[in-house]
């Protein structure tokens, strides 16, 4: 498909808080203390509010009337941008929070740098959402550490979820032609210059968890230009229901 | 309403200065520094605020509110200003006594703040708003709702709620 790659770009990022939501929302009522099943919904809303902000101004970029409805709810499947890690099923509590926290700091470094975005709009979106983001990786990297330092039983879990995890996170640094395009405008970064501050803090982490740092590892990228996992599909089957259903359906 | 320019303008001040926020119905939206301006428009009122959280639930019930204690004057134009971001910083002195007399303890400067990668599980020199004992831990990182963490102190044995720095 034909698309600028100023829009492209903002898709990748609201999509990410977008994707990540719908995972993080599927916790409520099922996590396995109250507290943070409070949390994990108040995370969700935090990256709901932020992919409204980013999703609407791509709208507004691309100029062919799509609100952030439309984006969030009407596209098909191909036509969403989040790397595929963000799709990856919630796993166990363990692969939850440490996907939060290789995430959160992504976010806050890539939040740091939009929030200079030549575009106001996403300078302002930015200047919030990197507050906020600040205390979900908190919150996650606590957890991480706490797992990874707790019983037998929890660093074993929490390994796994490393195990599993760490070829995804690859794509979080990759870079293309959209990246470049973005970056020349001074819309944002291109993805690869954040990898050398998030790999120091995320290695920062595991050693605080006790955590090995797993060795390079092949990947294969796909979510940021459209081709996702097996688990995108039911993902959005329950994500764009409502609207499937009832189309133009408000509250 | 029939006023003449200036009181107009004065009067609907009054009325949004009393204005409440949806989810802590102790302290007015002024009091919490999101009103950045109200000016005259041709038809009524162009009223400014700076949104909170991103994802607040109480935004959309705030601008219902500011849109319905105003109807009186006119249309009321809602302009949402996101830059500067909002700060706890804005909160006033007025409305902080007044979370701590509701029980919420009040944000410190977003300054002193360092939030950690990594931090310790209690937050040094923070008062229970209740017998304002420092002896206090942390129970959960988010409360009721995503601007707030849950507490307890360990002198009183009381939970109490306080308003993260943003």
């Amino acid at each position: 498909m034909s698309m600028s790659p100023d829009v492209q770009y903002l898709l990748r990022i609201g999509d990410s808080c977008l994707i990540l939501a719908q995972r993080m929302s599927e916790w409520c009522g099922h996590a396995p203390i109250l507290e943070e099943d409070i949390a994990m919904s108040n995370l969700a809303l935090d990256l709901i509010g932020q992919a409204r902000g980013v999703l609407t101004r791509a709208g507004e970029l691309e100029g062919a009337g799509r609100d952030e409805d439309q984006l969030a709810f009407l596209r098909e499947e191909r036509h969403y941008f989040n790397p595929v890690l963000m799709e990856l099923p919630r796993g166990d509590f363990a692969f939850t929070q440490l996907r939060n926290a290789g995430v959160a700091i992504w976010l806050s470094l890539l939040w740091q740098r939009l929030a200079e975005s030549k575009d106001a709009e996403v300078a302002a979106i930015a200047g919030k959402a990197v507050k906020e983001v600040a205390y979900h990786r908190q919150h996650a990297c606590d957890w991480v550490v706490r797992l990874g330092d707790g019983t037998e039983e929890s660093a074993a879990r929490v390994k796994a979820a490393l195990q599993t995890l760490w070829p995804y996170f690859n794509e979080l640094f990759e870079s293309d032609a959209v990246d470049e395009a973005a970056s020349a405008q001074g819309l944002g970064p291109a993805w690869s210059e954040l990898q050398a501050d998030w790999q120091t803090q995320f290695s920062a982490l595991l050693h605080a968890a006790h955590l090995p740092q797993p060795a390079a590892s092949a990947y294969r990228s796909g979510g940021r230009r459209g081709v996702h996992s097996e688990h995108m599909g039911p993902l959005l089957a329950q994500l764009q229901y409502l609207q499937r259903a009832y189309p133009g359906g408000v509250w | 309403m029939d006023f003449n320019a200036c009181t107009r303008l004065e009067a609907a001040w009054e009325v949004l200065r009393q204005i409440t926020d949806p989810e802590i119905p102790v302290i007015t939206l002024d009091e919490l520094g999101i009103v950045r301006d109200l000016r005259e428009t041709a038809g009524g009122l162009e009223v400014v605020l700076t949104p909170t959280y991103s994802g607040c639930p109480a935004t959309e019930a705030i601008q219902d509110d500011v849109r319905n204690a105003l109807a009186a004057f006119g249309d009321v134009e809602i302009t949402l200003q996101r830059a500067p971001a909002w700060t706890t910083d804005w909160i006033s002195e007025e409305g902080r006594r007044k979370l701590k007399e509701y029980g919420i303890a009040p944000p410190g400067a977003v300054a002193e703040q360092t939030i950690r990668l990594v931090h310790p599980k209690a937050m040094a020199g923070l008062a229970c708003p209740r017998c304002g004992s420092e002896s206090t831990e942390k129970l959960s990182a988010f409360g009721s709702t995503a601007c707030k963490a849950i507490y307890r102190c360990l002198a009183c044995r009381e939970p109490f709620e306080y308003f993260k720095p943003l």
